[in-house]
């Protein structure tokens, strides 16, 4: 085909837009508009104005017409209802703290009741042994009498390490479940006293309270598997348990009773005390008072045990099923602590001492071992117990001597804001104690947790610090001093301010410094931080403590470090929202973003850079020096230098220093001075030498493009010119495919965005006087022919028919846009004809290049593609040729043809824009085009 | 002495509804040894020509012996019907209890107090030996209801050697009259600790004990045979030194 001579369409885009523009209709006050302001009814509004809320009533007018929507919801919409709702609906009691006004019935036990299951788990952690244990297992009978069992062996398993006697343990619960399945409940039975037994047995002693845990988990199985079985046997199943002996009948009652018999016969004390504990529930079938009438005669029997620690868990275990099978009956709770006082000189006593002395286990270590039973009953015991009784026991408490464990057990048990009003009271106590008894560092530790949620009265605040911080500080063991340091750092910061918090943070590191202490107590330093950055959301106060940063320095692992540099960050974005130019936040807060920089190595995960990257990113955010913008820039080339790992951050400068251009720009209303055209040169120039350190070839490409955008705003010509050269010259590097989300994927949609993208800021971009006419037109299209395209992508040819209508913009004598005090081509050229035909003779060469492709479409059978590609040129040449032009006029004609050739043409497009072109007919000088409409033939299968 | 009740046979559904836990329960089974039966009696006996029906009430009561094993009572039912020459005769034998009728009178309860201290022990070779102790303590009833435990306190006062271990031992004594005079055996049925290990020093442990329902029955005195039963509280002392104290019993059905 020979040559097409172009010609571009003269365009009048202010015509164009006022014709193509909807008449503007000027809606009066009062008058119906579907889009004027919707009035929705807050109901929060009518009880009492808040403000913030989303009514937007005031400002319109009160006579708008009902929004339907708002008609249909009876002018409260139901997000604000709920709202209201919620709001009105009183705070869920807080455990420790107790509603008077609210009354629950007695007899249940509500959620503010810590569970056992809650402390298991912390038993079974807390005490374990590394020396051997023993299970001796009695399965036979008693004094060679008969042998009437089913497994009638006596075993006794030594040498077990701690896992192999949980796992034995557990073996034995299986086998509970099994015979009881298979109907051996003889056997079932002897399992559960031989568990049991176990119990008497305190050698390994500090194992004993995870021993209990295990064996009373099987006791908890068996009470459940013989109260389903009765329960079962009641011929009707009444709904509620215990309501009456009546309805049970008499079968289920001569069982149950039968259980009873068996167990009182049992030879030995303790399996018999826990079996029956065991089975407490059982009672309600044979009368109505029989837990009543148990509990104490229960309690009482526990006396008979001489162990101080086997009776306490007794007890702890009684007062444990007691609160389950009826919390109301408190007599019997209270009772067994008060025998736990009566007996607790027993603990001091020659036998536990003789024992102790045996197993070679220290005082306060063997003290320790009490504390979960003894915190349980007190507990129980204090479970909404009102103030007098809570006074009583703790007065008798004090009357014990050598009380501190059950000091201790109060201070956890009771209520945190009956412990806090007499908070100095119990210093006084704490420290008469014993030194050679209960570690006063757990005491204080206890009274810190309770101080922790609530708050003595003010005047004594300062004195508990000074009194506690007096004990702590004297306390040896670093661990031992870091475990309640840590718990008193929540009660420093709470009510004290920066002094006081800094004063505690310079014992700690003096504490924790000496043999490198803090290596081994990195999670209670952290918790320290946590809880300092809790209650310091101000990081000016923060950071002017003096200490703060040096006890970060503690931080010596890396990982450790690291994560308390995340969660500082972590905060400081959530709670920053101003903008901040403190140095002191600034400083510190880059030595945190650096640490976490310098932490990623090649092994880093994405995920943890990218989090890293969105941590600094915010800091970066928050850092504005208001109209210092030279300082600002500063920060960003010091930050460049620091961040220069993580690609986000380096991305996330650059935007801000563009940000900065244009803030500058914004002030100086876009005439720069010399010293601000010096300064935004100085901007370009960070990002110009800071793009090409990123990796990823579509943020370096996107961000040449913009900076040069940013650039030209600032009439910096040779900067923007720099930036576009750069992205031209970047093109032939775009791979052809890129990883997206960890998939390849093809690279060609994005290639043609950003072409397409960087086409629209070719317009305004004036000529270099040096080089020739359009050469960053002529060099992207050079890029884009000599790129090495898929095969079988038309996209080369797409960017030519899209590089069309640019050129055609470009040739008009005025443009689209233009960027003020920028002198565009227009300006420069003032249409000079020599321009022009340089412009038409590149049209000339792309078509020519679209009509060669066109034809070898034709030949590689790929008609669909050649009639889409001929559409797309066809409503090019419609749009922005000069279709006067007989020449162009009859190229056009051919492209329709040729694209509805086969019939691959979308029909509905064509009638669309046949439709448009004879509307365009009816235009005034348009004859040309009714003229083409003649011979545009639509190949309509109808 | 004894007389027939109606409710035999509803003891004995309530044995068979012990048998789920039958194997614990009947501990002492392999010592029952079937008694030779001494005396028969025949309560009626009929006869028609041809077949005959007999029954015969077994009384097998008093086996006695002196190897210190106990006696069995028990009471069985026998029926033999004869027939003709070519039909087996039938026999069938049931077993059936005797319940006691329960006591009229009101139980009076008969407090115990007691105190046990070296001195008031007998049977000891040298006083001088022994540790010093004060153990005191109560029976609330030595009168018991069978169905009703027996219960009282006992509070270790003080003791130089620490303490093992505290039970609470049920014996049954049966005595008979024979030829030689009088046989009396005394065994143990039930043995229950209440405090085991060093017990806190005058703090009150309770006594508390279940009769057990198959080696108990109301306490039996006839002119020469008797089943009585008494309970020994019995301390053992870290050095096995074995307190023991006892009192007679006595059971009865209300």
């Amino acid at each position: 085909m020979a040559a097409v001579q172009w010609h571009s369409r003269v365009r009048r885009y202010v015509a164009e837009k006022q014709s193509c523009g909807l008449e503007v209709a000027s809606v009066e006050f009062g008058d119906y508009h579907p889009l004027k302001s919707i009035t929705v009814t807050d109901s929060k509004s009518r009880r009492g104005a808040r403000k913030g809320s989303t009514s937007s009533s005031s400002s319109s007018s009160s006579s708008v017409a009902m929004d339907p929507l708002s008609c249909m919801m009876d002018g409260t919409d139901p997000l604000s209802m709920f709202a209201a709702a919620s709001a009105s609906e009183p705070h869920l009691t807080l455990p420790h703290s107790i509603s008077s006004g609210r009354k629950e019935k007695e007899d249940e036990v509500a959620v503010d009741f810590e569970p056992w299951s809650s402390k298991r788990g912390e038993i079974l952690a807390r005490f374990t042994t590394t020396e051997k244990l023993s299970i001796n297992l009695f399965m036979g009978s008693d004094k060679g009498k008969v042998a009437i069992t089913v497994t009638g062996s006596q075993r006794e398993l030594l040498n077990l390490s701690q896992q192999d006697y949980v796992n034995r343990i557990e073996e034995l619960n299986q086998s509970l479940k099994e015979a009881w399945a298979s109907d051996q409940k003889v056997k079932a039975l002897k399992i559960v006293i031989q568990c049991s037994k176990l119990l008497s047995d305190t050698d390994v002693i500090q194992f004993y309270p995870s021993k209990f845990v295990l064996i009373t988990d099987i006791l908890d199985t068996f009470g459940r598997l013989v109260y389903e079985r009765i329960w079962s046997m009641c011929s009707d199943p009444h709904p509620l348990p215990g309501t009456g002996s009546d309805e049970v009948n008499d079968t289920a009652k001569e069982t149950c009773l039968n259980w009873f018999f068996k167990i009182a016969s049992i030879r030995e004390l303790i399996p018999r005390l826990y079996v029956e504990i065991a089975l407490l529930k059982c009672n309600c079938f044979l009368t109505k008072c029989g837990i009543q009438k148990t509990l104490p005669r229960l309690t009482a029997m526990i006396r008979g045990i001489g162990d101080p620690l086997v009776a306490v868990y007794a007890r702890a275990y009684l007062c444990r099923i007691g609160m389950e099978v009826a919390p109301h009956l408190k007599d019997s709770l209270n009772q067994n602590f008060f025998d736990l006082l009566e007996t607790f000189r027993q603990i001091h006593g020659d036998s536990v001492q003789n024992q102790l002395v045996l197993q070679r286990v220290e005082i306060p270590v063997y003290l320790t071992l009490y504390s979960p039973a003894i915190h349980w009953i007190l507990q129980c015991v204090s479970y909404r117990a009102p103030e007098s009784l809570l006074t009583e026991m703790m007065e008798r408490c004090k009357n014990l001597g050598n009380n501190a464990l059950l000091l201790n057990s109060v201070m956890w048990a009771f209520r945190a804001e009956f412990i806090a009003t007499r908070a100095t009271d119990f210093i006084g106590m704490i420290k008469d104690c014993d030194e050679a008894g209960f570690p006063k560092h757990l005491l204080f530790g206890s009274l810190g947790r309770s101080l922790a949620c609530a708050d003595p009265p003010e005047a004594e605040r300062l004195p508990i610090l000074n009194e506690a911080w007096k004990v702590i500080t004297k306390v040896r063991s670093s661990q031992d001093y870091i475990n309640c340091a840590e718990i008193w750092v929540e009660f420093t910061c709470r009510h004290f301010t920066k002094r006081e918090v800094n004063t505690v943070l310079s014992d700690i590191i003096k504490h924790m410094t000496p043999d490198r202490a803090f290596e081994e107590a990195y999670p209670q330093l952290q918790s320290v931080i946590r809880k300092i950055l809790t209650y310091f959301h101000d990081f000016s106060v923060l950071f002017s403590m003096e200490r703060f940063l040096p006890f970060m320095d503690m931080f010596q692992k890396d990982s450790v470090r690291v994560e308390v540099c995340r969660s500082i960050m972590e905060v400081f974005i959530k709670h920053q929202h101003e903008p901040t130019r403190d140095p002191v936040i600034l400083n510190a807060l880059l030595h945190v973003c650096k640490t976490m920089h310098d932490s990623v190595n090649a092994l880093t995960l994405d995920d943890d850079k990218r989090s890293l990257a969105l941590l600094i990113n915010g800091f970066i955010r928050m850092v504005s020096f208001g109209r210092d913008f030279e300082q600002q820039l500063s920060f960003c080339v010091e930050a460049r230098a620091t961040f220069c790992n993580l690609e986000p951050v380096l991305v996330q400068l650059i935007h801000t220093v563009n940000q900065l251009a244009m803030e500058t720009r914004r002030v100086m209303r876009g005439s720069h001075s010399r010293k601000t055209a010096a300064f935004v040169r100085a901007c370009a120039a960070y990002s110009f030498i800071t793009i090409p350190s990123l990796t990823s070839i579509f943020s370096r490409l996107n961000l040449y493009l913009l900076s040069g955008q940013v650039a030209l705003a600032n009439q910096c010509l040779s900067q923007a010119d720099a930036f576009l050269k750069a992205a031209v010259s970047l093109l032939p590097e775009v791979p052809r495919s890129v990883s997206i989300e960890g998939k390849m994927r093809s690279s060609e949609g994005f290639l043609l965005d950003f072409i397409n993208n960087f086409l629209s800021t070719l317009l305004v971009v004036p000529d270099h006087p040096e080089a020739g006419v359009l050469y960053l037109v002529r060099g992207l299209l050079n890029m884009v022919q000599d790129y090495t395209w898929e095969d079988n992508s038309d996209a080369k040819v797409q960017v030519y028919v899209s590089a069309l209508p640019l050129l055609a913009a470009m040739s008009q004598e005025t443009y689209l846009y233009c960027i003020p005090k920028v002198d565009s081509n227009e300006t420069l050229y003032g249409g000079d004809p020599k321009f022009v035909a340089e412009i038409n003779k590149l049209c000339e060469t792309l078509i020519g290049q679209v009509l060669d492709h066109l034809k070898i479409l034709g030949r590689d059978e790929s008609v669909r593609r050649q009639s889409s590609l001929a559409f797309s040129l066809f409503g090019c040449l419609l749009a922005h040729g000069d279709l006067r032009n007989n020449k162009l006029n009859q190229l056009a004609v051919n492209l329709w043809n040729l694209s509805h050739k086969h019939g691959y043409c979308d029909t509905q497009t064509s009638v669309r824009t046949l439709e448009f072109i004879k509307h365009l007919a009816q235009q005034p000088n348009m004859l040309h085009i009714s003229d083409m409409v003649q011979r545009l033939i639509l190949q309509s299968r109808t | 002495m004894s007389s027939f009740n109606t409710n035999i046979f509803k003891s004995l559904i309530n044995v068979s509804s012990v048998r789920e836990l039958a194997p614990v329960v009947q501990q002492k089974e392999t010592f029952v040894r079937e008694r030779p039966i001494t005396g028969e009696q025949g309560v009626s006996r009929s006869r028609r020509s041809g077949t005959g029906v007999s029954a015969s009430l077994v009384l097998c009561t008093l086996g006695l012996c002196f190897s210190s094993r106990p006696y069995y009572v028990r009471y069985t039912l026998r029926c033999d019907m004869k027939r003709s020459l070519l039909a087996k005769d039938l026999s069938k034998t049931c077993e059936f209890m005797v319940h006691c009728l329960p006591q009229k009178a009101k139980l009076q309860p008969t407090p115990v107090d007691f105190n046990i201290t070296p001195e008031t022990l007998q049977n000891i070779r040298e006083r001088s030996l022994l540790p010093k102790f004060l153990i005191r303590g109560h029976l609330d009833a030595t009168n018991c209801v069978i169905t009703q435990p027996l219960t009282g306190e006992l509070v270790v006062q003080s003791s130089d050697v620490a303490i093992k271990s505290i039970e609470l031992q049920l014996v049954r004594v049966e005595t008979c009259g024979c030829a030689e005079g009088y046989a009396r055996d005394a065994t143990e049925i039930q043995n229950i600790q209440i405090a085991e290990g060093d017990v806190c020093h005058s703090l009150p442990i309770p006594i508390y004990m279940v009769f057990p329902r198959l080696f108990t029955c109301p306490t039996l005195e006839t002119t020469n045979f008797k089943v009585e039963f008494e309970v020994n509280v019995v301390i053992v002392l870290h050095d096995d030194h074995l307190i023991t104290e006892n009192f007679p019993l006595k059971l009865c059905r209300v």
